[in-house]
C-alpha cells in the first residue's frame, strides 16, 4: 500500500537531525545552500518544500 | 401530415431547448467548438426520438415505439461517457477539478439531455392531439403554437428546478487578509498550509490574495467541508483568473482549508489577474456540488445540534 504522500527527498543543514530510512538525504553547508538546492529540487521533482523549523527542509509529493 | 408536423415541431424545440441550455454554462464546459458541436448532436438524437414516441404509438407504429425506446435506454450510458472524458482531462489542468465536479458535471450532461426528450415529446404531443381540431376550425398552425408554448414551459420549469445554487447564495464570501506566522500561511486566523522556501512566501505575501467563505446555516457550513465542493472552488477560481503556477510548482496550487471551531473556509491564490473583485465574484457563483449538498438541518438529530 503505497501512501499519497510521500517525502521525496530531504535536505538538511546538520545530519544528525536525521536518520534517513528510505528518502535522499542531501547536507547542506549554509541557509542559501539549503534553499538553493531544495529549490533545484522541488522543480525537478514536482514536489512541495517543507519547512520543519530544526534545520531540516523536506520535499513531499502531495 | 399531423404526423410531420408533430415531429418538425418536436424537433426544432428540443434541440432549441438544448441551444439554450449549452449556452448558459459558466463551468467553462463543453469545450469549443467540438465538444459544443458533440452536445448539440447529441441533443437533436435527444430531440429526434422524444419527437416521434408519441405520434408512433397512435399511428400503432409499434416498431418504431420499440426502436425508440431503446435508444432511450442508450443515454443512460451518457453520463459514464462524459465522466470518463472529465477524468481522462484531468491529467491536462494545472489545477484538478476533483471528482465531486466531474461527477455534477456528468449528472447535469446527463438531466439535460433527458429535458431535452421531454421538451420534444411535450411539442409533439401537444401538435399532433391538436392538429385535427386546429384544422378543422381553419387555424391549423393553432397546433404547432401550442407545441411550441408546452416546450417552452417545459423549458422554464426545467430549468428552474435544475438550476444551481451559487456558493454566494448560502456563504457570505470576503476578502481575507494573507500573512505567514514563520513558514505558515494564514488567511485571517485560518491555517492553510505550510510553505518551506522564501521564495514561495515572498510571492504569496506580494501576489497572494486570500478570500474567506463563512457559511450562513448548518446546512452550508456541511456543504464548505465536503472536499470535492472545496476542490471546485479552488478549481474554478484557478480556471477564471489564472493561476501563476506551473505543474512543477505545487507549492502555489490553491487550496481551500476549513477553520474547524467555525466551520468557515479560506482559499489561498496567486491568480494572474490582480484584482480581487473578479475573484470574489468567481468564487461566489462557484455552482454548490449536488453531491456535496447537505441538509443536516432537514434531520432531527441535525435541528438538534444547531447552534
Amino acid at each position: 500500500m503505497s501512501p499519497k504522500e510521500r517525502i521525496l527527498a530531504i535536505v538538511t543543514l546538520t545530519p544528525d537531525k536525521v536518520m534517513s530510512g528510505g528518502a535522499p538525504t542531501f547536507v547542506a553547508a549554509s541557509r542559501e545552500e539549503r534553499e538553493r538546492i531544495a529549490t533545484y529540487l522541488s522543480r525537478i521533482l514536482s514536489a512541495q518544500v517543507h519547512d520543519l523549523e530544526n534545520g531540516v527542509y523536506i520535499l513531499v509529493r502531495h | 401530415m399531423e404526423f410531420w408536423a408533430a415531429v418538425v415541431t418536436g424537433v426544432v424545440l428540443g434541440t432549441l431547448a438544448r441551444l439554450a441550455m449549452l449556452r448558459t454554462d459558466y463551468r467553462q464546459y463543453p469545450s469549443y467548438p467540438h465538444g459544443f458541436a458533440s452536445h448539440l448532436a447529441l441533443g437533436v438524437v435527444a430531440a429526434f426520438t422524444g419527437a416521434v414516441v408519441v405520434p408512433a404509438l397512435v399511428e400503432k407504429e409499434l416498431t418504431a415505439a420499440t426502436f425508440l425506446l431503446l435508444v432511450a435506454q442508450q443515454f443512460r450510458e451518457v453520463r459514464d461517457l462524459e465522466r470518463k472524458t472529465l477524468e481522462r482531462m484531468e491529467e491536462t489542468e494545472l489545477v484538478r477539478r476533483g471528482a465531486g465536479y466531474i461527477e455534477d458535471i456528468a449528472k447535469v450532461f446527463e438531466a439535460r439531455n433527458y429535458l431535452t426528450i421531454f421538451a420534444a415529446l411535450v411539442a409533439s404531443t401537444l401538435t399532433y392531439l391538436l392538429w385535427r381540431p386546429a384544422a378543422a376550425a381553419g387555424v391549423a398552425l393553432v397546433a404547432p403554437l401550442a407545441g411550441v408554448a408546452g416546450a417552452v414551459a417545459v423549458i422554464a420549469v426545467g430549468r428552474r428546478g435544475l438550476d444551481r445554487l451559487p456558493l454566494g447564495a448560502i456563504c457570505r464570501v470576503r476578502l481575507g487578509r494573507l500573512c505567514f506566522r514563520d513558514t505558515l500561511l494564514f488567511v485571517d486566523d485560518i491555517q492553510i498550509e505550510e510553505i518551506g522556501l522564501v521564495e514561495a512566501r515572498r510571492d504569496y505575501e506580494r501576489h497572494g490574495i486570500g478570500i474567506v467563505l463563512e457559511p450562513k446555516d448548518d446546512n452550508a457550513r456541511a456543504t464548505l467541508a465536503n472536499l470535492g465542493q472545496r476542490q471546485a472552488i479552488a478549481h474554478d477560481a484557478a480556471a477564471i483568473l489564472g493561476v501563476r503556477k506551473d505543474r512543477d510548482t505545487p507549492e502555489y496550487t490553491p487550496i481551500v482549508r476549513l477553520d474547524l471551531d467555525t466551520g468557515r473556509a479560506a482559499l489561498a491564490i496567486i491568480p494572474i489577474e490582480p484584482d480581487p473583485g473578479p475573484l470574489l465574484q468567481a468564487v461566489s457563483r462557484v455552482p454548490v456540488i449536488e453531491g456535496a449538498r447537505s441538509r443536516p438541518l432537514s434531520t432531527r438529530a441535525g435541528r438538534r445540534a444547531a447552534d
